[in-house]
């Protein structure tokens, strides 16, 4: 299959983690959903660091973020498909 | 090939009360932070031993005051302690902390500082801690069962990897071994915060899991919400979290939560550095999520070899429990690499399965058990933190 560039936990998941370094803008993503092994692709829209989440569809303002099949916290503005998803755009809904 | 997960030995020194230790420490432990001094020189004195310095055990009272002396009792009762030295500034409190270790069996002995001073202490002392340490070195370790084994966990400077692969890794090591009569533990009641509900569902009775949520519930109402300023955003997550891709508590609390498998169910809830005692399984204990505080609660409990899943980079280590650190961060693998026991990166490639990585951490803990030293043990780590609950009188 080749080496993945973002795996997904859950299939429910609206995000992903880049596990490759010096992920750029642009790549044809192999992205590989850890609970199945399927895989599909997506393109990078932003340079992402290791370890960071990119959106796998357009989230809305006030969207559940959905990852290990979990409620993660909200989107604080809107997400892109492709893009970065971090402290910047999304929050916790404890504490 | 198929690791024979029951046939598991290991070489331990089994202690006067059973319980087997995987390090052979004598050790000078000081009732107070006034002991310190005395403490590392008899530990200077007398080349092996270990001393133990803290911050803390004066003008304490309450809760507070019985969780210094169970710590201080349960790190001298540790199976990887084999004798210990107890100094303290008087007599009395000195004298509770060594009554509490001598019900081990283990030899113990006390020294009260007031009317004698440092110097005659010191000279006392280092003589009984050098008949303690020359009787330690002709202990022999012998084969022990798997079963003999206590193996706990926490995780540090977490990323989105720990989740992935590091946790999940310490979770398969659980499901393989706990079933074969592995004392296990995981605490970090703050870091649940947002898989509470699943760390509910994973009690092994209804009873557990609502001692396991009123816990959790008390720590939220009595220490977050009276003292906190801000949403706990870089607290928790830290700021290492955040840079490590972790956007918000509950994200962290699910990759936490790895660490306890896809079947192990926990048998009871400690108080933070409560021995178990409902027999061999995994048990949940009441703790912080700072790392030092955590691994020497742990530590006090009992457990002699603890595993630490870090994406990061955290470079933690115990005087007394050596601690496995286990990552799947490639770039952690890449740049900090004296520190990794175990590299799980395969995981995130696609080359390593979970299970194949679990067996990569049962042989390490094994190994480690049977005298390997990790990571933090040859860089000389050995933070010792007690937990304190709240200001002295």
């Amino acid at each position: 299959m080749g080496i993945p560039h973002l795996l997904v936990h859950d299939k429910k998941d609206t995000v992903g983690v880049v596990v490759v370094e010096d992920l750029k803008a642009g790549t044809e993503m192999l992205c590989v959903v850890t609970e199945d092994n399927s895989s599909f692709h997506l393109n990078a829209k932003m340079d992402v660091p290791i370890g960071h989440k990119i959106a796998l569809k357009d989230i809305a303002e006030g969207d559940t973020i959905w990852k290990y099949g979990q409620d993660i916290g909200k989107a604080v503005k809107p997400i892109g498909v492709g893009e970065h998803v971090h402290v910047h755009n999304v929050k916790t809904k404890r504490w | 090939m198929t690791m024979q997960y029951s046939n598991l030995e290991f070489m331990g020194w089994r202690r006067e009360n059973g319980r087997v230790g995987v390090r052979n420490h004598v050790v000078l432990l000081p009732l107070d932070d006034l002991s310190n001094a005395a403490c590392e020189a008899v530990a200077n004195n007398i080349k092996g031993t270990l001393a133990l310095p803290h911050a803390y055990g004066r003008l304490q009272f309450g809760e507070d005051l019985d969780l210094h002396f169970r710590t201080l009792i349960g790190i001298g009762s540790n199976p990887n302690v084999a004798a210990v030295v107890v100094i303290g500034i008087e007599d009395g409190w000195t004298q509770r902390v060594v009554d509490g270790i001598a019900k081990t069996g283990k030899p113990v002995t006390g020294f009260g500082i007031e009317g004698t001073g440092d110097i005659m202490t010191i000279a006392k002392a280092s003589r009984v801690a050098k008949d303690y340490l020359q009787w330690a070195s002709e202990l022999q370790r012998e084969t022990c069962p798997i079963k003999d084994l206590w193996v706990s966990t926490k995780c540090g400077e977490s990323d989105t990897t720990t989740g992935l692969a590091s946790c999940p890794t310490v979770g398969n090591m659980y499901d393989k071994l706990i079933p074969l009569g592995l004392t296990g533990v995981f605490g970090e009641t703050s870091e649940i915060t947002g898989a509470e509900h699943l760390c509910k569902a994973r009690a092994a009775s209804p009873e557990v899991g609502e001692k396991f949520m009123a816990t959790w519930q008390a720590y939220m109402d009595e220490v977050i919400e009276p003292f906190k300023t801000s949403d706990l955003s870089e607290s928790q997550p830290t700021k290492g979290n955040i840079a490590g891709g972790l956007t918000t508590i509950e994200e962290k609390a699910l990759g936490n939560l790895e660490k306890i498998g896809r079947e192990c169910t926990y048998i009871d809830v400690l108080e933070p550095a409560e021995a178990p005692a409902k027999g061999p399984g995994l048990y949940f204990m009441d703790t912080s999520s700072a790392a030092a505080e955590c691994v020497t609660l742990m530590a006090a409990a009992g457990y002699v070899v603890h595993t630490f899943p870090t994406g990061q980079g955290n470079v933690i280590g115990n005087p007394i429990v050596p601690v496995v650190k286990i990552t799947g961060n490639p770039r952690t693998v890449r740049t900090m690499s004296e520190h990794v026991d175990v590299d799980v990166s395969g995981v995130l490639r696609r080359d390593m399965t979970i299970p194949e990585a679990g067996d990569a951490l049962i042989d390490m803990v094994v190994r480690t058990a049977n005298g390997r030293l990790t990571a933090a043990e040859a860089l000389g780590h050995r933070e010792f933190v007690m937990t304190k609950l709240y200001r002295s009188a």
